[in-house]
C-alpha cells in the first residue's frame, strides 16, 4: 500500500536520498528525450518538431492511467496524494505568462536546468531570469494577493468539472492524444525541415 | 546527419517520464517539480540579505515561519538530482558543450536577451500559477486535478497563439 513515505513504510529520513534519485532519473529522461535543446522544443510551436507534445502527453497519460489502476487495485491511498488546489484566475493568468515565457525563452524551468547542465549558456541565463521573476512576484505579492486567491475550488477534479467519470475522462484523453499525435505527424511532413 | 536518432524515441521517453512520475507519487505522495527549487533559492537569498524584509513579507514569511520547510528542501534535492542526471545523459550521448543555441537568423545577443526575458516571465508565472509545466501541469494532470488541465491549456494555448509573433526568433 502506498504512498510509502506518508504511510511511514519508508522512513522519512530517506526523503532527501529519494529526492536526489528521482531527480537524477528525471534529468536523465528529459535530456535523453531531447529536452536540452530550446530549438528542438520550440519546434512544437512551428510544426518542425513535436517532441514536447509527444513526450508530455505520453507522460501525462501513462501516469494518469497508472494512478487510476493503482487506486482501482487498492495499491495506493489517494487521500494521501497531493492534489493541486484549483484557483481558477491565478492558474490561467500564471499559465498565460508562462506560455509567453516558453515562446520567448524556449525552455520551461525543468528543461532549462537540463540544458544548463549540458552547457547551454542561454539556459543558464534563462535560469537566472527565473530567479528574477520569482523575486518580482515576491516583492509585488501584496498587490497580487487578491488575484492569487480568486475563485478557489479546492481539490477540484477535471472529470467532475466535466460531469463524467474518471474512467471515461481517461478514455477521452487517450483518444484526443492519439488524434493529436496523428495530426502532428501530418503537419511535420508538410513543414520544411529546420536544421538545428 | 540525423541528430534526432541519438535521442530516445519520444513515446518511449514520455512513457519513462510517466512511470517515474507514478513512482514518485507511489513513494512520496507527490509528483515532480522544478520551479519549487527556484522559489526556495529566492526565499533563502532574501532571508539572508534582508531578514527583516523577509519576515515582514506575506509571501516570503509563509516559507520561513517554521524555520524550515521540508517540502522546499525536497524540491532543491530533486533539482540537484535533475541537473546531475541531465549532465550524465548528455555526457553519455556526447552532447556536453558550452554554447548558445540559436536560430542562424538572430544574433547570440538577441538570443540571450530573449532567454532572460523568457526566464523572468516563466519564474513570475510559475509563482502566480502555483507551479510550472512539471509541478502544476504534468503532475496535476496525472492526478486528474482540474488545476493541472487549466495550467496545461493556458501554457500551451498561449504559446501556440503567440508563436506567430515570435517566429523570427526561431525559424
Amino acid at each position: 500500500m502506498g504512498p510509502l513515505i506518508p504511510l511511514n513504510i519508508i522512513d522519512p529520513s530517506w526523503n532527501y536520498v529519494i529526492a536526489l534519485v528521482i531527480g537524477l532519473f528525471f534529468g536523465f529522461i528529459l535530456e535523453s528525450s531531447g529536452f536540452s535543446s530550446s530549438r528542438k522544443m520550440a519546434g512544437v510551436f512551428y510544426g518542425y518538431d513535436f517532441i514536447v507534445l509527444k513526450v508530455f502527453f505520453t507522460a501525462a497519460i501513462t501516469s494518469a492511467v497508472g494512478l487510476f489502476y493503482f487506486k482501482y487495485l487498492g495499491w495506493i491511498d489517494m487521500s494521501l496524494i497531493y492534489i493541486n488546489p484549483t484557483f481558477v484566475t491565478s492558474t490561467i493568468v500564471g499559465g498565460v505568462i508562462m506560455g509567453l515565457g516558453f515562446v520567448m525563452g524556449g525552455y520551461c524551468p525543468g528543461t532549462s536546468y537540463c540544458s544548463a547542465a549540458i552547457g547551454k549558456l542561454d539556459a543558464m541565463i534563462f535560469s537566472v531570469g527565473m530567479l528574477v521573476g520569482v523575486f518580482i512576484f515576491g516583492e509585488f505579492y501584496p498587490l497580487l494577493e487578491e488575484m492569487y486567491m480568486a475563485i478557489p475550488l479546492g481539490d477540484a477534479m477535471v472529470y467532475d468539472a466535466l460531469g463524467i467519470s474518471a474512467g471515461w475522462f481517461l478514455v477521452i484523453l487517450i483518444v484526443v492524444a492519439v488524434g493529436a499525435f496523428y495530426v502532428a505527424s501530418l503537419v511535420q511532413e508538410k513543414v520544411k525541415e529546420v536544421d538545428y | 546527419m540525423d541528430r534526432s536518432k541519438k535521442y530516445w524515441n519520444p513515446y518511449f521517453g514520455g512513457m519513462m517520464l510517466g512511470l517515474l512520475l507514478l513512482l514518485s507519487m507511489y513513494i512520496t505522495g507527490r509528483g515532480l517539480g522544478a520551479s519549487g527549487a527556484v522559489k526556495s533559492t529566492v526565499v533563502t537569498a532574501v532571508d539572508v540579505v534582508a531578514p527583516k524584509h523577509a519576515e515582514n513579507s506575506t509571501f516570503y514569511s509563509r516559507f520561513l515561519s517554521d524555520g524550515k520547510n521540508p517540502l522546499n528542501e525536497w524540491l532543491v534535492f530533486e533539482a540537484i538530482g535533475l541537473i546531475a542526471g541531465a549532465f550524465l545523459s548528455g555526457a553519455l550521448a556526447g552532447r556536453l558543450k558550452l554554447k548558445v543555441e540559436h536560430s542562424p537568423k538572430i544574433t547570440t545577443k538577441t538570443r540571450l536577451i530573449m532567454a532572460s526575458l523568457g526566464g523572468i516571465a516563466f519564474g513570475f508565472g510559475s509563482q502566480v500559477a502555483r507551479g510550472c509545466t512539471s509541478g502544476a501541469a504534468l503532475s496535476g494532470m496525472a492526478t486528474l486535478a482540474l488545476a493541472g488541465f487549466i495550467a496545461m491549456m493556458a501554457i500551451f494555448g498561449t504559446a501556440f497563439a503567440s508563436a506567430y509573433f515570435f517566429r523570427k526568433f526561431w525559424i
